[in-house]
């Protein structure tokens, strides 16, 4: 298979315009004709769904949850970045560019960054018009904020929580459609399938969570929009049911998925209290423009942090980076968060945190501004753990938080089955091997209002095909092998709760592809896994039946791809014999311990093709041209 | 295994949770013991304590709505001694903490209870009506594309701070559950406010708060008294403001109605 990334002749900053007055259109006549599946409805899939609609085609959306306004993007925190320059700072579509390629460590593709700079402008506009309300300066004019990896303010915000609100404006979007027929909204449905009938896609196959009906839908075009796989870890920021069912039953029909080893670690999360935890909470990034990281000086330190006296504190990130400070990229903070802690620096009653400390920034600028700026932030942390933060620090420590990997996409965000698309954190395009803060929420956006409605338009057109009815054998056949995998689950009968099963996969793949990686663990990983996934199939144990609400029976469907998915991480960790962003192989280190990429070898996207369950997958590469910016080690001193 | 407060002791608790089969069937009390409960855990950390602890012996696990687990989603919807979310103000079920609760304690667990929301299975409820409600008109009618730049638009930042806070509802719920008329006036009031309080919002306010309204009292939500157990119970602070503007935007609209 030859990985064509159909990225359009020309000079980076017109490849963009030159593909849209390139690509086929649909007659708005002609539109109506066409349905379109958009399973997920954050950000990336509501987005799609409401301006399909708008266009004029026919769209069935899905989510898991009652509403499709409860998607995990409703979670995000800190900000969606634009360049727009307002600040007047020095930003510009290509500053945004280049800071998305480095902190990726080199390994996106630079003709997809770059049109996600071009259209972060458009987005801010449209979620305004929207009534979005993001946070404003006295003037009435929109206000912004700094993430980390950047040296410009360009993140717009709604206080903690701009997901919520760019998702309510989606959202909006969407229920205008749902009011006016165009979009067909199925909430508590999970996709368990996808229907092929001539090579390409043209359905689904889902159960309703309530009823446990098993039912098939077709389309001339399937979207996924089903966000990360960060679940895989168990333990994670992620919501509770966010999964990789759909973009792994895609794959196991021939989808190739890319860098399933690029997991993001974020560094500001509250630490595990206990066994019983069931996710983590994350402390957004923006808290790192004013909260300071420190952990004391001296090993087995255990007094109170207002016990330790100002030179006998470490601020390791201002120490090690003076210029990006505390605001280095994540995969850095968290690596050094980790380190510290390994030297057996940590603090709190684990010894697995790092202080994150505002008293310098309540000094200065007074608690009535840290209040309006991270309140509702604070207030939270205060609830999870019962401490104070205005009066003592808070501690903080590195959790699994997004998916850099995903499914295989050309620059149309189409995967290797014809007709059928990934956008959002659902497929790899944009990231490389780290994602900088406020960019995710700017892409699932990106994608969904304003690169999707234009290429998928390109294939309808060019595929011009008839409505096929879900009588079709393929669909039947579909259908029949999902009735029989959850016949096949419901008849195992045995001991260990899916629980269990998945907490144990989740220690697996924290203590061995997680922050740091070896050769020699992968290996150990990778049989553990599979001794796992065996005793999964023999021993886990369902209760009750499908024609119900089973939650028990939807958390197995979801462990057990996790527990596939889980091996593919592996077996991508130990291909890729380099540092580089997130990827953190302890092999390939430079001597102050930063990520040693080695690009002679391994400038390329590793996308793998699904063989058989306990086959090994086959690995096709995509080369990374990079035309436009100089691969040089990252440097934030 | 503590985190924060070595001190804190495990509890053992009682809990009286409400289960039912499905929507057709009746429900009724169990009782369940419980123990060795950490005052770390949240509520629904106990909950899943509770599940494993019934699968294991081959009961039915309790059937809860729960996504996020940070108090934004709005999935998570247990009525817990007589409260929505629980005796915690401002604070949704799943970021209420055991540390709330004392050893002995008898807990009981029980879904919203309005004609709305009809019961699903245990304490999961159907509450679409309220995505109805939404679609009735909290909206802007904006396509993708075309529109201003963000900035030629300068809303002064009281009222971008005003219209924010009633942006803030995760559409739970609660405020229906802990209503006894059961209305929907302050989920419904939060919407119409955030968006006429917005120069962008302002051209469809005089539709949009009547068919918002219109499909409310479709879908049965009952009439507002102006008790105000809504907004006590509301985890995000919702304020009865809200509900003020809706009756003034209403009024408004029905004497210049635009509606044809
Ligand atoms: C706590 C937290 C804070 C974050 N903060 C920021 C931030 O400040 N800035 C930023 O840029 N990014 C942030 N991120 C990342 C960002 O929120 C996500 O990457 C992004 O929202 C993903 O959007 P999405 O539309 O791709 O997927 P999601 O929002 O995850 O939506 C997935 C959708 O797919 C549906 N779905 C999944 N599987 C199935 C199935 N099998 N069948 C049917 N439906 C299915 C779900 O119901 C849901 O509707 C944050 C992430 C987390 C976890
Ligand atoms: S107004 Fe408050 S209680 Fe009611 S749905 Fe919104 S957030 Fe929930
Ligand atoms: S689970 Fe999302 S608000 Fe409680």
């Amino acid at each position: 298979m030859i990985l064509d990334s159909k990225i359009p002749e020309g000079p980076l900053a017109e490849k963009w315009e030159k593909h849209k007055f390139n690509v086929k259109l649909v007659n708005p006549a002609n539109k109506r004709k066409y349905d379109i599946i958009v399973v997920g409805t954050g950000l990336a899939g509501a987005s799609a769904a409401a301006t399909l609609a708008e266009l004029g085609y026919n769209v069935k959306a899905f989510c898991y949850q009652d509403s499709p306004r409860r998607a995990h993007s409703i979670a995000a925190q800190g900000g969606i970045n634009a360049a727009k320059n307002y600040q007047n700072d020095g930003d510009s579509v290509y500053r945004l560019f280049y800071d998305t390629i480095k902190g990726g460590d080199y390994r996106a593709r630079e003709a997809n960054v770059y049109r996600l700079a071009q259209v972060s402008v458009n987005i801010i506009d449209q979620c305004v018009a929207q009534g979005v309300p993001f946070a404003r300066e006295y003037g009435g004019l929109l206000a912004n904020r700094s993430f980390g990896g950047a040296q410009v303010s360009r993140t717009f915000y709604a206080r903690g929580q701009t997901g919520q609100q760019l998702l309510l404006g989606a959202y909006s979007a969407l229920n205008r459609q749902i009011a006016y027929g165009k979009v067909k909204m199925y909430p508590r449905t999970e996709m368990l399938d996808l229907v092929m009938v001539d090579g390409q896609a043209r359905g689904i196959v889902t159960r309703h969570l309530v009823t446990g009906k098993i039912e098939s839908h077709s389309a001339h075009a399937v979207i996924l929009a089903t966000g990360g796989y960060g679940n895989v870890f168990y333990l994670s920021t992620n919501a509770m049911g966010s999964n990789a069912t759909a973009a792994w039953r895609a794959y196991k029909k021939g989808a190739l998925f890319a860098n399933p080893c690029f997991t993001q670690i974020h560094p500001t999360c509250i630490p595990v209290s206990g066994g019983y935890q069931s996710k983590l909470t994350l402390m957004s990034e923006s808290l790192r423009n004013d909260g300071r990281v420190w952990v004391p000086k001296a090993v087995g330190d255990n007094r109170a942090p207002q016990d330790i006296p100002e030179d006998e504190r470490d601020y390791f990130l201002e120490r090690k980076y003076p210029s990006f400070g505390n605001l280095v990229p994540r995969d850095v903070a968290s690596r050094n968060a980790k380190l510290a802690c390994d030297e057996g620096r940590g603090v709190g009653t684990t010894k697995l945190a790092v202080y994150l400390d505002f008293a310098d920034v309540i000094k200065r600028d007074g608690l009535n501004t840290v209040v309006q700026k991270y309140g509702n932030l604070f207030d939270m942390y205060a609830k999870i753990t019962g401490e104070n933060p205005y009066e003592q620090p808070m501690r903080i420590y590195p959790a699994v938080h997004y998916t850099m990997g995903g499914l295989w996409v050309d620059y149309n965000l189409m995967t290797t089955i014809p007709g059928l698309y990934a956008t959002g954190e659902c497929n790899f395009s944009d990231h490389g091997a780290n994602r900088l803060g406020a960019s995710a929420l700017m892409q699932g956006l990106a994608d969904g209002y304003f690169v999707i409605p234009y290429t998928i338009g390109d294939y309808l057109a060019q595929n011009p095909t008839a409505r096929i009815e879900t009588s079709h054998p393929a669909f039947k056949e579909a259908e029949a092998a999902v009735q029989t995998e959850v016949n096949r689950l419901l008849n195992v009968n045995g001991t260990r709760t899916v629980d269990d099963f998945h907490k144990a996969l989740g220690l697996l793949m924290w203590d061995y592809c997680g922050m740091a990686r070896n050769a020699e663990g992968l290996q150990y990983a990778k049989q553990e896994i599979r001794k796992l996934r065996d005793e999964f199939w023999r021993d886990v144990k369902i209760l009750g039946v499908n024609e119900e609400l089973n939650v028990t029976l939807e958390k197995a469907g979801r462990v057990a791809d996790f527990l596939e998915l889980g091996e593919l991480m592996v077996d991508d960790a130990l291909n890729r014999n380099e540092s580089c962003g997130g990827h953190f192989r302890e092999e390939y280190q430079t001597p102050e311990n930063e990520a040693l990429r080695d690009d002679e070898n391994y400038t390329y996207v590793a996308a793998w093709q699904y063989t058989g369950t306990n086959q090994q997958p086959v690995l096709h590469k995509e080369e990374l041209k990079f035309e436009n910016v100089k691969l040089t080690q990252r440097s934030y001193k | 295994m503590a985190g924060n407060n070595p001190n804190s002791k495990p509890m053992n608790l009682t809990l009286k949770v409400w289960r039912q089969k499905n929507s057709q069937a009746t429900g009724k009390l169990e009782t369940y013991n419980i123990k060795n409960i950490s005052p770390e855990m949240s509520f629904l950390e106990m909950m899943d304590v509770l599940n494993e602890d019934l699968l294991l012996q081959g009961i039915d696990p309790v059937a809860f709505d729960h996504d996020c687990r940070e108090g934004i989603c709005g999935m998570c919807s247990l009525y817990i001694n007589g409260r929505a979310h629980g005796p915690e103000r401002g604070t949704t079920t799943c970021q209420l903490h055991m540390r709330k609760f004392s050893d002995g304690d008898t807990i009981t667990i029980e879904p919203w209870r309005a004609g709305p929301f009809p019961i699903l299975k245990d304490l999961c409820t159907d509450r679409s009506a309220l995505d109805r409600i939404q679609q009735a008109g909290g909206y802007i009618s904006v396509n993708t594309g075309g529109v201003p730049d963000a900035n030629e638009i300068p809303i002064p930042k009281s009222i971008a701070d005003k219209a924010f806070d009633a942006a803030t509802c995760i559409q739970c719920g609660a405020c229906v559950a802990a209503c006894k008329n059961g209305s929907a006036m302050l989920f419904t009031s939060a919407k119409v406010s955030q968006l006429a309080l917005l120069p962008q919002g302002k051209v469809e306010r005089k539709t949009r708060v009547e068919n918002m309204v219109a499909q409310m009292d479709k879908e049965g939500f009952g009439a507002c008294t102006n008790i105000g157990s809504c907004a006590a119970e509301c985890p995000v602070g919702i304020s009865l403001e809200n509900i003020a503007m809706l009756n003034r935007e209403y009024i408004n609209a029905s004497f210049t109605s635009e509606n044809v």
